[in-house]
């Protein structure tokens, strides 16, 4: 049998993003041994990508601003499905956990009396957003790595998880694979953390990396956790759509907290013709009201771009299909124009947008202080997850613990911009203090080395098969097409169904898949084992997204157009049944305290 | 990995034409180029060629990328020469004729094809004394700073860490100074430190003792290559070594400390 290595720590943390190594700085601090194992190099995690800013509210800019309005925010933007505790922990704590990454190093922009300057964004009813620039995930990520390597964490960088090791109900470990060499690894654990990020490989227009393949999702899911809310897949208004390799890149939503305007192919600010009525009392009613709250005027509403990413999507997608796109299939993001409102707007974006600018005149020759970009929605964010308890962060498994994307509950049917950055710290702290209290209080418990062979058999099953099984990066970009093209963002029953069919036919592939070569460092390895996880969370999403028989938040049913009052009811619970099948569960609603109930009216 | 698939993706018509890419494969024991081609269209960057080759006709080619949009620094290579991002490199930058060459970052062990070794980074970074602030200016546990204090601060925070400076840098390249010598990058990374508003911290001894800055005679390949753009010579190493000088060589402070004990 395959010789692996076994390692023994208090906690294992999967996933270096944000979360990871929050949870990893917190456990490490209670006294715990810690085991950080990423993907990638350290420092490399989705997180680094995250541009426009950490929504907390500090109330630097504009003192009407609380944790009260923020969780009313939160609330409303996720349509009520959110889990309320955790909106109420994310909002009352987000801000401490601001001001710790500065005591850690981080250099925030500032205002003018020298305190963290806070930025306008979608669904924020105030200036929230604590940011660097448009660089503010790696400033995050930077600040809790450079941080984190002084706290005597065990990092293993490019090691992917493969499975999570159980005794009786409980999690005791993780197996894994160095991509240097293709060795096997078990980290033995009392305790361990996902934070394994998102799905947005499951999507043929992703702004999300190779890693995010939904390992943790799946990880969790075949370990007996429940995952919640699958059915909400958020597609950014804003990714790049020219050149064509280039499409899905993010662009960021701060270009228009800075001001920046869409338009279609007649030049018309076409998001003035749908404001939704849960936000009409909160939105500019011309363009001259929406420029002056980009100016900071407190007695100016929002301007119609910083409505929601789901309806801003919706808008976009239904410009390009009406035939008043740009070119090139998608519509105009214009930041060039504050030049009529401002002197040295040119200087003024390239400060405020820097990535943006580079981004654009390296990879599309647009110079975006002189001319419109082209913009068009991008798979961005997965808002379901894996489900856990609001305060501990622990899943339905005892000793699983999981925080950041991974994990559900925060942002309900749609996700503010903003609110992941402060997801991350806000509960990837959480996770790694439950965790270590977790690991304190119970023993070690037993690896059982038939599952670690078996696993280890399953993972090497590829190389059996060869050159003459089928190719995994081709089952990738079929299944990429189907989600994309079958439930994208608009859905319909009937499409959902064939995607279901056509996944049964994929997963028939999947086991087929050969790969020829050495176990060093190859991708169309890795890629057949990020297959399984990606086949898993596309098959969930579906299954959830048809059960759902109505549109709210980021799921668009172009069969059932409108709310339903049944389904606000309800969220969508997904579990691996006894059979082996995968299940889906109605799971009411909690109730909200009456309490927060006031905080939701008085914000109304 | 699905990057390759970008590059085949719907959005407008281009013209597409096939190109040879001459990539270095092998490992620590060594390695030979080899010839691929592929299919070149509109707006291709290295990176997607790259992909392209490994799902057509080499799906164990190794290489290291994470977000594809010069955010994460994992893609950095050597093409025609010069270190670069794959992923910020267009087709249309490079000359239109004769094969394109993609090979590892040389100052680097290889691991395998365009794969290196850069623990040395992960390492050096580890011995350069953590950030220090000073007490909170304010009641409630926070600080002042006006931006112009922290634009220095900002240009280096910039970093990618794709460690391209520390790939061009002779003192690592040809001369193999790991061990005596951080290099480029940890040298931003200190100058973050010691000229953040907020630190109280002093490396200065480390910089002349542990981490050889000595060794840099500013020939400023580093910032050339630099895809942040950051002026790491002239407004980091530079700066450093003059606060080093003062601290160590210069003759009236050491006039001073005779007759000032303590420090």
């Amino acid at each position: 049998m395959e010789h692996y290595q076994t390692l023994e720590h208090d906690v294992v943390v999967i996933g270096a993003g944000g979360a990871g190594l929050r949870a990893a700085i917190e456990a490490s601090a209670m006294g715990c041994s810690v085991a950080l194992v990423c993907k990638s190099l350290l420092g490399k995690a989705h997180t680094v990508m995250a541009e426009g800013g950490m929504a907390a509210a500090m109330a630097n800019v504009d003192d009407r601003d609380s944790w009260k309005v923020h969780f009313a925010d939160t609330m409303r933007g996720g349509q009520y499905l959110n889990n309320w505790r955790m909106a109420q922990l994310h909002a009352q704590e987000a801000p401490a956990r601001v001001r710790e990454l500065e005591a850690w190093g981080a250099v925030f922009d500032r205002t003018r009396d020298g305190r963290i300057l806070q930025r306008n964004f979608g669904g924020h009813r105030y200036p929230r957003l604590a940011h660097v620039g448009d660089r503010t995930g790696l400033e995050m990520i930077r600040t809790l790595q450079d941080h984190g390597i002084h706290q005597g964490i065990d990092v293993f960088m490019e090691m992917t998880v493969v499975s999570l090791l159980k005794d009786g109900d409980r999690v005791v470990g993780a197996l894994g694979y160095d991509r240097e060499r293709g060795r096997f690894r078990v980290w033995k654990a009392k305790a361990v953390v996902l934070a394994t990020g998102g799905v947005g490989k499951a999507f043929r227009i992703t702004s999300n990396s190779w890693e995010y393949t939904g390992d943790g999702h799946a990880l969790a899911y075949e370990a007996g956790a429940d995952l919640l809310d699958m059915e909400f897949v958020q597609f950014h208004p804003t990714g790049m759509v020219w050149p064509p390799s280039v499409r899905g890149i993010l662009v960021t939503e701060g270009v228009r907290g800075e001001g920046g305007v869409l338009r279609n192919k007649d030049g018309r600010r076409f998001m003035f013709d749908d404001i939704p009525d849960n936000y009409r009392n909160q939105t500019a009613k011309d363009e001259e009201e929406g420029w002056r709250y980009v100016c900071g005027d407190k007695n100016a509403n929002r301007p119609p771009e910083l409505l929601t990413r789901d309806h801003v999507a919706r808008c976009i997608n239904r410009e390009v299909k009406a035939g008043r796109g740009s070119p090139h299939g998608g519509v105009f993001l214009d930041i060039a124009w504050i030049k009529e409102k401002i002197p040295n707007s040119e200087e003024h974006i390239r400060k405020k947008l820097p990535s943006m600018y580079h981004q654009f005149i390296t990879l599309a020759n647009i110079d975006i202080t002189k001319v419109p970009m082209e913009v068009g929605p991008t798979t961005h964010y997965i808002m379901g997850g894996v489900r856990v308890d609001g305060d501990t962060q622990m899943s339905t498994v005892p000793g699983l613990f999981a925080a950041g994307e991974v994990a559900a509950g925060l942002h309900g049917a749609n996700r503010l911009g903003g609110n992941s950055l402060s997801d991350l710290v806000v509960f990837g702290k959480r996770a790694g203090e439950h965790a270590a209290k977790f690991a304190k209080e119970h023993g070690a418990g037993a690896v059982n080395p038939a599952q670690v062979e078996d696993a280890i058999r399953r993972a090497l099953a590829p190389f059996d098969r060869g050159d003459a099984g089928e190719n995994a990066f081709a089952v990738q970009s079929d299944l990429q097409g189907t989600m994309q093209d079958l439930v994208g963002i608009v859905r319909t029953e009937n499409e959902m169904l064939r995607a279901l069919e056509e996944i049964g036919r994929l997963k028939a592939r999947a086991a087929k898949v050969g790969v020829s070569g050495h176990r060093e460092y190859n991708p169309g390895w890795h890629t057949s084992i990020d297959l399984h996880n990606l086949l898993t969370v596309s098959e969930a999403i579906t299954r959830a997204a048809i059960e759902r028989k109505e549109s709210r938040g980021a799921q668009f049913r172009e069969d059932y157009p409108d709310k339903s009052a049944e389904c606000a009811k309800f969220n969508l619970v997904l579990r691996k049944g006894a059979d082996g099948r995968m299940q889906v569960v109605r799971e009411p609603v909690r109730p909200l305290p009456a309490e927060l109930q006031q905080i939701i009216e008085e914000n109304k | 990995m699905a990057g390759q698939h970008n590059s085949t993706s719907s959005g407008g018509s281009s013209e597409r034409a096939p190109r040879t890419f001459r990539v270095w494969r092998g490992d620590a024991r060594g390695g030979q180029f080899h010839d691929y081609t592929t299919q070149v269209g509109e707006g291709m960057v290295v990176l997607d060629a790259i992909h392209q080759i490994q799902a057509e006709s080499a799906p164990d080619l190794a290489c290291r990328w994470n977000c594809k949009a010069g955010k994460c620094g994992s893609c950095s290579a050597e093409i025609n020469g010069t270190p670069r991002l794959m992923c910020m490199t267009r087709m249309d930058q490079l000359p239109p004729d004769g094969p394109v060459t993609v090979e590892p970052m040389r100052a680097f062990p290889p691991v395998r094809d365009l794969v290196t070794d850069v623990s040395h980074n992960f390492r050096a970074k580890k011995s350069i004394k953590k950030f220090t602030p000073r007490k909170p200016d304010a009641p409630d546990g926070t600080w002042r700073m006006q931006q112009a204090d922290v634009d220095r601060v900002q240009e280096f925070r910039k970093c990618i860490e794709c460690f391209l400076c520390q790939d061009v840098c002779h003192v690592l390249r040809d001369h193999h100074k790991h061990d005596e010598f951080v290099g480029p990058r940890l040298l931003v990374y200190a100058a973050a430190l010691e000229m953040h508003p907020l630190d109280t911290e002093n490396r200065l001894a480390d910089l002349k003792n542990r981490h050889g800055i000595g060794y840099c005679n500013i020939t400023k390949c580093c910032t050339k290559v630099c895809p942040e753009h950051i002026t790491i010579t002239d407004n980091s190493i530079i700066p450093l070594k003059e606060r080093v000088v003062d601290e160590f060589y210069d003759p009236l402070t050491k006039l001073f400390r005779i007759f000032k004990p303590g420090k």
